[in-house]
């Protein structure tokens, strides 16, 4: 049992070292394959601004990727976009603009703050207030319930202290007379 | 208050309502911002004569459409039969967009491949593809690296815009046009245009 115990945990730290052996080589793997090598820009820096951008982007044809995730050809393309307008000085804004204007914003990742997306910004406020609300009430309901049922009556005070006392057994009030 | 256990009923066929109405829904069909705004202006080589070019405003005046195409869409064979009817019987004016004709096609690595190349071999593969398949075209034009197909919004071929006699973007069909969509929606759309026109 133990030396199975053992094997387990053994098994399991070869196979943390494994991964961790293989991350550095598969964050590599794209730059290795020149059919799939992206293209960086010169200065790390716009190469930063580009990555950070590319990752709020939508990509339009594998919708659940960004285009900074995706290999789909029409995001290859867009990153060039964004790589090509940042470089020409353009600011993040406005590339984000130019995506907007063609794609809409189902590009953003991100949906902007406004009339047709109030809902979907204030949604879990809403749904907050609301439960939070519905909460207090009941809370505050069953409270008023308990304080009227609250106080036992005088004979319902002396049966209890007997059938604590242990002789409540010759009581008339059987408690099948209770319903 | 007798009636309160019906309320997590009535919810629960309320959001079902929500959710069937969500299957309905096709979420690959992105509304285009570009819908009865003016479409982006561009100057391309035709396919004909790539040494001459096509630009937008020559199109002006007249109720048009352009079809994203490229030989190697598949769902382009689908609606192709369609275009070359449409043709035909001469219902509108159809102007290709041939999008990434090479570059696009999987098959082929394009990387490091000179734009004359690219170009030459977009030519020859876009032509013997109307040959084979008949063109409705009254000319095509040359999207070698989908420049033009972005400023459209173009993230899948077929797509299809229905153009003004103003130049404006009226309406977008995203995937291959079937009898149906051209029939209750495409048509009567250019039949609107024109009257108003």
């Amino acid at each position: 049992m133990l030396a199975d115990g053992f094997v387990k945990t053994l098994r399991a730290l070869a196979l943390a070292a494994l991964f961790a052996a293989s991350l550095p080589v598969t964050a590599q793997q794209p730059a290795a394959d020149p059919g799939l090598a992206p293209a960086v820009a010169a200065d790390p820096q716009l190469e930063a601004d580009v990555q950070e951008l590319s990752h709020k982007l939508r990509c339009l044809v594998c919708q659940n990727q960004s285009i900074a995730e995706s290999n789909a050809p029409l995001a290859v393309d867009l990153r060039n976009q964004v790589r090509e307008q940042l470089a020409s000085g353009r600011s993040k804004g406005d590339v984000v603009d130019y995506l907007v204007a063609r794609y809409g914003d189902f590009v953003l990742y991100e949906p902007p703050v406004k009339g047709t997306t109030l809902l979907l910004w204030g949604g879990p406020a809403l749904l907050l207030m609301g439960g939070a609300g519905w909460l207090a009430y009941r809370l505050q309901r069953r409270s008023r319930e308990l304080a009227a049922t609250a106080g036992l009556s005088t004979a319902e005070r002396q049966r209890a202290r007997e059938l604590l006392a242990g002789n409540a057994s010759s009581s008339p009030e059987s408690p099948e007379s209770r319903s | 208050m007798k009636a309160k256990f019906l309320v997590p009923l009535i919810l629960f066929f309320a959001l079902a309502g929500f959710l069937a109405f969500g299957l309905t829904l096709n979420p690959r069909e992105v509304p285009s911002p570009l819908i009865d705004k003016p479409a982006p202006a561009f100057r391309l080589a035709r396919l004909d004569d790539p040494a001459s070019t096509f630009a937008l405003e020559e199109m002006r005046g007249q109720v048009w459409l352009l079809n994203v195409w490229a030989s190697w869409c598949v769902a382009c064979r689908q609606e192709h039969p369609l275009l070359v009817r449409m043709a035909g019987q001469k219902l509108v004016p159809v102007v290709g967009l041939n999008y990434k004709e090479v570059r696009g096609d999987g098959a082929i690595n394009a990387r490091g491949m000179a734009l004359e190349a690219e170009t030459a071999m977009a030519v020859e593969r876009a032509r013997r593809w109307l040959a084979d398949h008949g063109n409705p075209y009254v000319l095509s034009v040359l999207d070698i690296d989908g420049r033009v197909g972005i400023d459209f919004g173009v993230y899948g071929v077929p797509e299809t815009f229905l153009i003004d006699a103003e130049g404006r973007i009226r309406y977008k069909h995203i995937g291959p046009i079937t009898p149906d969509s051209l029939q209750q929606v495409i048509l009567p759309k250019i039949e609107e245009l024109r009257r108003a026109g």
